[in-house]
């Protein structure tokens, strides 16, 4: 039995996952997506991850992106590395893919807004 | 250009609340609507605020602060509603005339028939909790790092211990953890972490950041940069207990400990202020004090999450076209609102009468909290009018209950909200 605290929302329902019998249950949680959180965390736990890319062209220095989806949490570290290498050049529009495919998860880091040239 | 300007609304700060005000004011027949915001954009402390969780309730997905920010300044384009930019206001009178600066047109004044105040909050600094030591560079309000880290690309410090368990020094210690720096602890005060439950979890133990409860800061020295922190236990009075100290070398103190209702404007204008708050008194419609005055979001209680800013501020939009438009109720019958038992304050503080929707009352519990009641009461004479049952309360989750009209109609004393 493993106590997990839900992050699904910022309610943060206090789950029980029981991963012991084939069949894993989850209980405490308030809605479903808690169930399939609680599953998840103790199989193969994920995270989106936001992070920012140097901008150039734009009245800011950094664009902020995000991770399309989630990606394995031991990947996190890795995926946010490869942006060092990335510079974009302004007009970008917010969902604008900035790095595709990271680290071969078939998620994309995307651009979590726009901003134009100036 | 005429040194005074006329509008029908001006909105005060083009944040989440400013935004959702004037917009919700437009969309209900309000047409010369000016927003003045003192950054270059609008936006807020939204556009700095680049990690994901925003959203959920009011548009029911996911979205980043800067994606938030862009659904609701994408809309401005298309209305009459003017964005008056890098302009700071400088004092209200309680004419409703705003002074207001910028580099453009220099000094100008801008009237009102009615204003919103959306100025959100400011962070407490050092200079707030007083932390002995020396005093090196290298001591941050946690906010201000965010800034410097999202938007303006500088990491602030290798090694950093944090100051408090709120939700913007959890998010910074995992921003500073994923961008290359070390965090060697999160230390707060209280035995309970004031931050939501979700941002221990994915912004501590996601990267094994150990949270020291019952701790706090007893020392920092360096020159003429941070060298070292040291801790204490605390016991249930908060004072350090001497033998518990703990030095971490680090180069970076990050603060996150409260945020304060920014309200400097609102007392030019002569508003009276809530104590508990640090924010107006405000009506159900979110009217303050002075006749034609609303204020909504951060600047009249610091709210959790930012569709709970969105849901105020609409509702302040709303009032405040109704009130332009010649229909604002009475401030002279109304019930007060007072916080009993664990109820640390009530948002809003009084209720117009008649009331004519139901009333939607905000407010924080002193302490975490298990299988507990939110008694309604009738001031005075003390009569049960509502209860609700609650599972778990915390400081750190604003509650909210909904009073129908008919619970407000036998109740001359106004009511009292109590946790029993």
């Amino acid at each position: 039995m493993k106590e997990l605290i839900c992050i699904v929302c910022p309610r943060g329902c206090h789950l029980s996952v029981d991963d012991t019998a084939p069949e894993i249950t989850v209980t405490g949680n308030a809605c479903p997506r808690g169930a399939a959180y609680g599953k998840k965390e103790v199989t193969a736990p994920a995270r989106v991850v936001t992070s920012t890319v140097r901008i150039s062209g734009a009245a800011h220095r950094r664009l902020p992106v995000k991770t399309r989806g989630e990606i394995p949490k031991g990947m996190m570290a890795e995926a946010v590395k490869l942006l060092d290498e990335v510079t974009v050049e302004a007009p970008v529009k917010v969902g604008d893919v900035i790095l595709p495919n990271i680290l071969g998860t078939g998620i994309d880091f995307v651009a979590s807004r726009t901003m134009d040239k100036t | 250009m005429e040194l005074t300007q006329i509008c029908d609304l001006a909105v005060i700060g083009g944040g989440p609340a400013g935004m959702a005000a004037a917009l919700e004011a437009y969309q209900s027949g309000v047409e010369k609507i000016v927003i003045i915001e003192r950054d270059k954009e609008l936006g807020g402390i939204l556009n700095q605020c680049i990690h994901n969780g925003f959203g959920l309730h009011y548009f029911k997905e996911e979205l980043t602060g800067p994606e938030y920010a862009q659904r609701f300044s994408d809309q401005i384009p298309g209305t009459t509603i003017q964005a008056m930019t890098d302009t700071m206001v400088l004092d209200i009178s309680p004419d409703k005339t705003i002074h207001l600066v910028n580099t453009k047109n220099g000094y100008q004044q801008l009237k009102a028939k009615a204003i919103v105040l959306a100025m959100g909050c400011r962070e407490r600094t050092r200079g707030a909790i007083g932390i002995p030591g020396e005093r090196p560079s290298g001591v941050f309000t946690a906010g201000t790092a965010q800034r410097y880290l999202n938007m303006e690309g500088y990491l602030v410090g290798k090694r950093a211990v944090i100051l408090g368990s709120g939700d913007i020094g959890l998010i910074m210690a995992r921003r500073l953890s994923l961008e290359g720096a070390k965090v060697l602890a999160c230390v707060e005060l209280m035995p309970y972490s004031n931050g939501l439950n979700r941002n221990v979890v994915q912004c501590l133990n996601d990267f094994e950041i150990p949270l020291y409860l019952s701790h706090t800061i007893t020392r920092i020295t360096g020159t003429p940069r941070v060298e070292s922190v040291t801790i204490s236990k605390v016991d249930e009075k908060r004072n350090p207990i001497p033998g518990t100290e703990i030095t971490f070398q680090c180069d970076t103190v990050l603060l996150s400990v409260g945020l304060i209702p920014e309200n400097e404007l609102s007392k030019t204008a002569g508003i009276a202020l809530d104590p508990r708050t640090r924010g107006p008194v405000v009506f159900e419609n979110m009217e303050t004090s002075v006749e034609g005055i609303f204020a909504c979001g951060n600047t009249v209680h610091v709210h959790d999450l930012v569709d709970f800013v969105t849901a105020e501020s609409q509702r302040a939009g709303r009032y405040t076209a109704a009130y332009i438009q010649g229909q604002s109720p009475s401030p002279n019958a109304f019930l007060p609102v007072t916080a009993g038992s664990m109820v640390n304050y009530t948002v809003p503080q009084k209720i117009h009468l008649p009331a004519s929707a139901p009333v939607e009352i905000f407010f924080r519990v002193a302490m975490p909290m298990k299988d507990k009641k939110i008694v309604v009461t009738a001031s005075g004479t003390g009569e049960k009018l509502m209860e609700f049952k609650r599972l778990h309360l915390a400081p750190g989750e604003m509650e909210h209950i909904t009073i129908p009209t008919s619970a407000l109609e036998k109740v001359p004393d106004g009511i009292e909200i109590a946790i029993v």
